[in-house]
């Protein structure tokens, strides 16, 4: 039997981030309350974060999911580089998530990088929770 | 999803790798020890052992204190002083789980972004997660853990208000309490169960006005309580925000000695707690787990719900059944 599922005491830990410049913070709130009350451990960064310090933050706790937060339109060289930074280290297992302002035609572009789903501006907090947890038990 | 998961660079998951990269100085492998014991998966004591040796090395510095008082700024002008004398700093910041949902919001972080690419620090955030006596444990393994990586101290963020939180910091050898201008009656609340643990008291946010008046409380209570024979503890003023009084403290914790009759007391106290701990959580999850696993449990769930027996001697009778075997 699969052993996260078997031990009551693992915990799914998610990093909610905000890279880059914009300075609307809201959304990130949303998201990381909404999925602390869905039983998830919720490591919050603020805003303003370089790409380099959210790789860091990622490996330092182990998080199962990378959620970021890109209201600033620059989502794809700002994945991008999270992605990249992953790999390098070895972490290439932590799943990547992205909410916020994203145009259509670029959810294709963030999933070809290694993006494992997008979430645009309006989501239930609840539909990324089901997500996360769906994602993870099936490791 | 699974595909991508086979290919996945990622770093091998065994016991037996991931002590040998903590000893490696890997960071990645720290991490994810970390979170295997934290959770508790078969095999962690082994794993525990196994780091065990390689511990003792550490100073570990508790910092507590109310909330919102400014003890993750301190924790981050701390390590970075730290990390500038040449020293390599390992941060635990907890905070606590929700009893309902078991999640947790862990925003300690927030106040520590100008550390977070210094490669002598790991900071790795915890949550309580609701068992009382259980949190110290955990700690205390994550303590050995960076421990045996290399750091040369540990500094443990916890809110200094429910049990639990309080608990932890008896995982440190020096125990910090974080008040600021304006808790005058603060203090007096604080008193219960803190006096005993607190090494050291520090005034922050001592860029603000009232500061005078808090550090006159607090005097005032060192000294009655030095009349029923508690060490006098040092006082001093920070500002985390202006990166005041941070050399003085950061001196001061390591030059700290507390008398040696002192250290070994708190010593025994704390061996002793930590093995009653183990003790108590595993002869716990081994019973209970045989109970789920036979269904005698929920058998006595509806018994119970039907009225048709009491919680005491249902405990009684599976207590004498188990110690009959
Ligand atoms: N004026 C002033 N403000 C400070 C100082 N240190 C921290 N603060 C502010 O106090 C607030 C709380 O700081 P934190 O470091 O998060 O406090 P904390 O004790 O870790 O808070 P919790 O973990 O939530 O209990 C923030 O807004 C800080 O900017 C200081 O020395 N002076
Ligand atoms: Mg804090």
């Amino acid at each position: 039997m699969d052993q996260k599922k078997m031990n009551m005491e693992k915990k799914i830990r998610v990093l909610v981030a905000k890279p880059g410049l914009d300075g609307h913070e809201r959304g990130a709130h949303v998201v990381a309350y909404g999925l602390r009350d869905a039983g998830f451990e919720v490591i919050y960064t603020g805003l303003r974060q370089t790409t380099k310090q959210i790789v860091n933050t990622a490996i330092q706790e182990d998080v199962d999911v990378i959620g970021l937060s890109i209201l600033s339109g620059a989502h794809l060289s700002l994945s991008q580089k999270v992605i990249e930074g992953l790999k390098t280290q070895d972490a290439e297992d932590i799943i990547v998530i992205v909410g916020g302002i994203i145009p259509e035609e670029d959810i294709p572009l963030l999933k070809a990088m290694g993006v494992c789903e997008v979430f645009t501006a309006g989501t239930p907090v609840s539909a990324i929770s089901d997500f996360i947890s769906a994602s993870i038990s099936s490791n | 999803m699974f595909k991508k998961m086979e290919k996945a660079k990622q770093i091998e998951n065994s016991w037996d790798s991931l002590v040998a990269g903590v000893r490696a100085g890997n960071v990645r492998a720290m991490a994810r020890l970390i979170t295997r014991v934290e959770d508790r998966e078969p095999g962690w004591k082994d794993a525990m052992k196994a780091i065990w040796p390689h511990t003792g090395n550490a100073r570990i510095f508790g910092i507590t204190g109310s909330p919102g008082t400014g003890k993750s700024s301190l924790t981050c002008e701390i390590a970075a002083e730290l990390v500038s004398r040449g020293l390599s700093v390992g941060i635990i910041a907890v905070d606590p789980s929700s009893p309902f949902t078991g999640g947790a919001l862990l925003g300690d972080r927030l106040r520590m972004k100008k550390i977070f690419n210094l490669k002598d620090i790991f900071i790795r955030s915890m949550a309580t997660r609701g068992m009382l006596g259980g949190l110290s444990q955990a700690a205390r393994d994550v303590v050995r853990i960076m421990d045996a990586f290399g750091k040369d101290i540990i500094l443990i963020e916890t809110v200094g208000v429910g049990q639990d939180e309080i608990e932890v910091v008896k995982a440190a050898d020096l125990v910090m309490m974080v008040c600021i201008p304006g808790q005058g009656d603060g203090i007096q609340a604080l008193k219960a169960g803190v006096m005993e643990i607190a090494d050291l008291y520090i005034i922050n946010k001592a860029d603000l006005p009232g500061t005078d008046e808090v550090m006159a409380d607090i005097q005032g209570m060192l000294e009655l309580s030095s009349e029923i024979g508690y060490p006098v503890a040092p006082v001093l003023k920070t500002s985390a925000l202006k990166n005041q009084g941070i050399k003085d403290l950061v001196e001061t914790l390591l030059t700290h000695q507390a008398g040696k009759n002192k250290q070994e007391f708190k010593r025994g106290i704390q061996v002793k707690e930590e093995i009653l701990t183990l003790m108590e959580r595993e002869v716990f999850r081994s019973i209970r787990s045989r109970w789920e696993h036979s269904g005698e449990l929920a058998e006595a769930v509806q018994q119970m719900i039907d009225k048709k027996k009491d919680p005491y001697s249902t405990v009684t009778e599976m207590l004498d059944h188990i110690l009959k075997e």
